[in-house]
């Protein structure tokens, strides 16, 4: 390992104190989750007004673009985990790629479901092949080819390498996603939040829709962390450490 | 309330969204749980196989 990487840092590699590390952080990262998450439904559901043109059903934004967020982010971070998994070799890296995959495929999933239900109404079908539907199906598809090709070797970590290459091959798909609506003239509307620049939204509907985007990121900790930990007692069975677990878990 | 449950008349849209999220979110959080304790389960019954083994003859032939 390179020096210039912190001690505590190649010791958080470890799975045993990251075992620990997460077990402690995780419930704070699910209450304070669910903290935001309630807040923003209230604001998005309750105090937000309803849209000039699309009345009360625009207020399926407040899941659906957070989730869609979602579904590339936790793209990103498989891909870096993945990079950094088949350079250095780490471990844990391996386990946060492949545990990433299931959760992003879950929000990729939500993003296309309340999408459809909320295109029903607006545009008048659920489903249609434009640039930016099209690319987020091709998105939970790459989750689905990871978690499939991952699971189809007999040895987990040379499925992990595989899965990995795949990961990092798909990222392409990312930009895509993201410019679809700017490249294709398509029936999605438009980026609506701008990092630069102005948002072209009120502020009453636009602290939910933050707000919500920070309680999924913190959601995504929470339930990576719980998967990281139930992939590292696998992998590491027959350890020590796995064993004192076993053995403490049985007292109680 | 029930203006509330009505969402203006898109309900029959709305709610199924949230629904949606909810119920997958939730079962995206519990599942890794069910993995992890039916790995300790299984890791126990192994240890506990070993130790009765090794009472039943004290010196292992391996």
């Amino acid at each position: 390992m390179a020096n210039w990487i912190p001690l505590w840092l190649h010791k958080l590699g470890s799975p045993p104190i990251f075992y620990r590390f997460a077990g402690t952080l995780r419930p704070w990262a699910l209450g304070l989750a669910l903290l935001l998450g309630a807040a923003a439904l209230y604001g998005g559901l309750v105090l937000a007004p309803a849209d000039y043109q699309q009345g009360d059903a625009y207020r399926i934004i407040f899941i659906h673009v957070p989730s869609a967020w979602m579904s590339l982010f936790i793209y990103g971070v498989m891909a870096l985990a993945s990079f950094i998994a088949l350079v250095w070799r780490i471990k844990l890296a391996e386990v946060v790629a492949m545990e990433s995959a299931p959760i992003g495929a879950a929000f990729t999933f939500v993003t296309l479901v309340t999408g459809s239900l909320w295109g029903k109404p607006m545009w008048g079908t659920w489903w249609t092949w434009d640039a930016r539907l099209t690319s987020e199906l091709v998105l939970l598809f790459l989750y689905l080819g990871v978690i499939g090709l991952y699971h189809a070797f007999e040895d987990r970590r040379q499925g992990a390498r595989a899965a990995a290459f795949l990961a990092i091959v798909g990222i392409v798909n990312v930009p895509i996603v993201h410019f679809s609506v700017n490249w294709w003239n398509t029936l999605h509307q438009g980026s609506t939040v701008r990092i630069l620049g102005p948002s072209k939204m009120s502020g009453d509907m636009l602290w939910p829709l933050l707000t919500m985007m920070l309680a999924t990121k913190l959601y995504y900790i929470a339930s990576l962390f719980g998967r990281v930990r139930a992939d590292l007692l696998a992998l590491e069975s027959g350890k020590d450490w796995v064993r004192q677990i076993a053995e403490a878990e049985e007292r109680r | 309330m029930s203006h509330f449950l009505a969402m203006g008349g898109y309900a029959a849209y709305v709610w199924p969204a949230y629904a949606v999220f909810f119920i997958v979110l939730v079962a995206d959080y519990l599942a890794p749980g069910i993995r992890r304790r039916r790995q300790l389960r299984e890791l126990r019954a192994r240890l506990a196989r070993q130790s009765a083994r090794q009472q039943r003859n004290p010196t292992p032939s391996s």
